[in-house]
């Protein structure tokens, strides 16, 4: 039986009621120790019986056409199966829910790196030497590839509120400021990775994908078949931010090759083809203007951008997103040029938008409040927007203010030093601050839940790339059924079982776990019934119903199998209602008087992200969304070359991914408790993203508070700061 | 060509391509999948693994030259059943997210209690002749060639920190 639900009205705050005690516990991860003895089966983990290995060929011209690919070249190598390419193969990974192919390119060329081909010999040795040596001649055209020149810019009209030049001209103090932000790469630790395997008419692709419903559509559709044909199964991913969100060459590729061979094909991406072939994040240029008046109201908040894609490619990273309803104005302004170049096209990387856009409204804030000679926090405190600004919807639950105040009060920020006056040796020392934000959705999602005389299984396509999903579905069907957690088993990422989004958009948690939490209420319901009491009524703890003056075992009122099946999906709620988790950074830096070097030493991150659902998961998420928007401001750098575009420093040698030691051992992430009506039926939010937003601003303000040097360009490496500390 | 291994205590006769990685060796020759390819070039530590009791990048080294060496790999440290005591303080302290890099955050950390127990110093000790203790400086220094991208580094430390307390 399937269950539809719309999320129309705020629902009853049931898992404030259930027993269990499971729901927002810090449980470990029911997957943890297979995680930590080697035993989790990653996508190339897999060599199925007679699997041969594929290496992708990248292209070494940034534009224009394969004129001949040479297979004798490499026709000495012992044990070569193929050289495949063709009109099949795709450009570059497909968009996150495209739900279709990617371009497939045939013989042409439209950055460099473009996967071209695809060799496929007995070993991995062999086949790594034969792309490596495969001759292939092109016909090269030429090809822009700097975004600041690009001949072709798309831009639409700009979304606007009140009268700028009215508001902008009456203020009493103005920030205009152009902030530069480099390209980043997702660079989760597992490379991308796909085993095919054929049975007959039907293609079983093991991958590194984070959303296998679409991923099976898209891969379908690449390789002209049926989507029934293909099945598609991701049960432990070695990290996404983003960069799985579509299906990749190498699933294309390895899918082809196989079919043809009669034999599983393996295909893992080499780390420097992860960088050159899988979808970036932008860099961007960035113009914000704020404009306040002598109390320090907003009047004024203009946030225009600069970015870049490859042509054809639809994506934008959505810069302003967090701009649009942070903060209240009378005139608002957001506007965005698309300039179209020929680098490694652009894509989804963790928070795309705030990642880069929160940084530089939050180091603006920061310099207004310098010219109002305002706390910063005080600043924020005042202009904390009470609806959203462009829409007029009321927030569902927006607690900024709290997590402001209360971060404050934690981090001791109003007994800091005056800016400037404390140093250690040849250390500077200062402290910052920034808030967060970041847009929640619910999208529609799918969740089968079975309960046995043993306990229960739940079933969903949705992924667990790290980020906790194991953990909660088992917290919440456990909840809602009354079982512990070692009665509940969590089956994941497998095409066959019912749709969800899968990981992405910080939706994963709140979409699949409100699936399997409508599915579990539906199985309450007929166990009240069979009971005889009012669904409301019934308590369910630890394998024992009661209600109505009645107690049997779950085992005695179940005839052999209850099961639900509940798609959940968006409503009016979410017309009447904006939802967006909200939070609020502190930073401690010290900066090298000489050398401008950056040390993080403590950073404090205050949340609202609704009802918890695994304290332990969410925090993980919470604190690595701080570092990597630490690594955004300090350290992260896509360098292209300006000739041909291509990533110069493709490798996890020279794009620098924060290290232990880059991270303070004083840095802790929390939550406020919190419930969100309008935003699904468990009230909870998203946090996957939060943390990135605005952690480099608070960063980057302090290393004003320590030395007075204003970045405005990111990574602030150290050339950057001992030239913004002479300007200072 | 053919190289001896004994990896866990077990003995494997390999007949490979010259060019064979330790790494590719102990992943699809062996069939031990727990150690992991990151980057294939020493610089994400995913593939660490001890060599005669010392932590090495196995993708930085050819099976070829090891004939004879006894490795160990993070099978070798326990089961789910019956895990060793640093995969037990990472479960207990979520010392991981994905779980790819988290084999070698593993043998690397068991490692860095050894190193730290012979008095061997880091970039960040004191002095050449002498360390300071367990530090959570000490445990960033050492543990910096183990790459997490989910950044779980205060977990993680406070997992070897933990094992270290109990080891005591």
């Amino acid at each position: 039986m399937t269950f539809d639900f719309k999320m129309d009205q705020p629902q009853p705050r049931l898992l404030d009621s259930t027993r269990q005690g499971l729901i927002g516990t810090d449980m470990a991860r029911p997957e943890g120790l297979l995680k930590v003895t080697g035993a989790a089966a990653y996508a190339a983990d897999h060599l199925p019986e007679g699997c041969v290995h594929g290496m992708l060929v990248r292209a070494t011209v940034t534009r224009g056409r394969v004129t001949a690919i040479d297979e004798g070249s490499i026709g000495d190598i012992p044990g070569l199966l193929g050289v495949f390419h063709g009109p099949k193969f795709i450009r570059n990974p497909a968009q996150g829910m495209a739900g279709e192919s990617p371009i497939r390119p045939d013989t042409e060329v439209h950055f460099h790196g473009q996967p071209i081909a695809l060799v496929v010999a007995e070993t991995f040795e062999a086949a790594r030497e034969g792309a490596l040596r495969l001759a292939v001649t092109y016909e090269s055209a030429p090809a822009e590839v700097d975004p600041e020149t690009a001949s072709e810019v798309e831009s639409d009209e700009p979304d606007t509120r009140g009268d700028w030049d009215d508001a902008w001209g009456k203020a009493a103090a103005r920030v205009d400021l152009t902030f530069r932000t480099a390209g980043h790469v997702s660079a989760a630790m597992e490379p991308h990775a796909a085993v095919a395997e054929w049975q007959g008419e039907n293609l079983l692709l093991r991958g590194a994908l984070q959303m296998v419903a679409t991923n099976r559509l898209e891969l379908a559709d690449a390789l002209g078949v049926e989507p029934e044909r293909v099945r598609v199964v991701s049960p432990f991913v070695g990290g996404g931010f983003g960069s799985k969100l579509g299906i990749g060459p190498e699933a294309v590729a390895a899918s082809v090759a196989a079919r043809d061979l009669g034999r599983p094909v393996r295909v893992v991406m080499a780390r420097q083809t992860v960088f050159d072939a899988v979808l970036r994040r932008t860099e961007t240029r960035q113009r914000l203007r704020l404009a306040a008046d002598a109390d320090g109201k907003l009047l004024a908040l203009a946030h225009d951008d600069r970015i870049s894609n490859l042509p054809g490619e639809g994506f934008a990273e959505p810069v302003s997103s967090a701009s649009r309803f942070t903060y209240d104005a009378l005139a608002m302004h957001f506007a965005q040029e698309v300039a179209r170049n020929h680098r490694t096209p652009s894509g989804s990387v963790r928070a795309p938008g705030e990642a880069v856009g929160m940084i530089t409204l939050e180091v603006a804030m920061d310099m207004l409040a310098q010219l109002l000679d305002i706390d910063p926090l005080d600043l924020r405190l005042k202009n904390v927007a009470t609806s959203h600004p462009m829409t007029g919807q009321a927030f569902g639950e927006q607690r900024l203010a709290d997590c402001l105040t209360e971060g404050a009060r934690r981090f001791g920020w109003a007994d800091r030093p005056a800016p400037g006056t404390r140093s250690e040796g040849d250390w500077l020392i200062g402290a910052g601050m920034a808030a967060a934000a970041r847009p929640n959705a619910l999208q529609e999602s799918s969740a089968r839940v079975r309960l046995t005389p043993w306990g229960a299984v739940v079933e969903t396509d949705m992924t667990d790339i790290g980020t906790g999903t194991y953990a909660i579905l088992t917290q919440i069907a456990g909840e809602m059924l009354g079982l512990p957690a070692e009665r509940v088993e969590v089956r994941l990422a497998d095409s066959d079982f019912p749709r969800s989004p899968g990981s992405g958009g910080s939706f994963g948690a709140s979409s699949s776990g409100s699936a399997v939490f409508m599915a579990a209420k539906g199985i309450r319901e007929k166990l009240a019934r069979t009971l005889g009491c009012d669904p409301d009524d019934l308590a369910l703890q630890d394998g024992i119903a009661r209600g109505g003056n009645v107690e049997r075992s779950l085992a005695d009122l179940i005839d052999g199998e209850l099961g639900e099946t509940a798609t959940v999906g968006p409503g009016k709620t979410a017309e009447t209602h904006a939802s967006a988790g909200f939070g609020a950074h502190f930073a401690e830096v010290a900066v090298h008087r000489w050398t401008g070097e950056i040390r993080v030493r403590r950073m404090l991150g205050l949340f609202d992200i609704g009802r918890v659902l695994n304290e332990r998961t969410a925090r993980g998420q919470a604190l690595g969304g701080m570092i990597w928007g630490m690594g955004g401001a300090l350290h992260e750098a896509l360098e292209h070359d300006p000739r041909t575009g291509h990533i110069a420093n493709r490798d996890l040698a020279n794009y620098h991914v924060a290290a232990h030691a880059d991270v303070p051992g004083d840095i802790t992430a929390d939550f406020l408790p919190v419930r969100d009506d309008h935003a699904n039926p468990m009230q909870s939010k998203g946090v996957g993203e939060l943390g990135i937003s605005g952690s480099g601003a608070a960063i980057l303000n302090a290393v004003h508070d320590a030395c007075g040097a204003r970045l405005l360009s990111i990574p602030a490496t150290p050339d950057k700061v001992i030239a913004a500390m002479e300007e200072g | 060509m053919r190289t001896t291994l004994t990896v866990n205590g077990e003995r494997h006769d390999l007949s490979h391509d010259e060019r064979l990685s330790l790494l590719d060796a102990i992943r699809d020759q062996i069939g031990l999948t727990g150690t992991k390819k990151g980057c294939d070039h020493g610089q994400c530590g995913a593939c660490t693994v001890h060599v005669n009791g010392r932590r090495v990048n196995s993708c930085l080294t050819l099976a070829a030259m090891h004939d004879g060496d006894e490795i160990t790999t993070i099978e070798g440290l326990g089961t789910p059943d019956a895990p060793g005591a640093m995969q037990a303080s990472f479960q207990a302290c979520d010392g991981f997210q994905c779980g790819f890099c988290t084999a070698g955050q593993i043998m690397s950390a068991s490692a860095v209690l050894e190193e730290i127990g012979r008095g061997e110093p880091s970039h960040v000790s004191s002095s050449l002749s002498s360390i300071d203790g367990m530090t959570d400086g000490e445990l960033a220094e050492r543990m910096s060639g183990n790459l997490c991208r989910c950044s779980a580094y205060p977990m993680i430390r406070a997992a070897i920190a933990r094992a270290a307390e109990a080891a005591e």
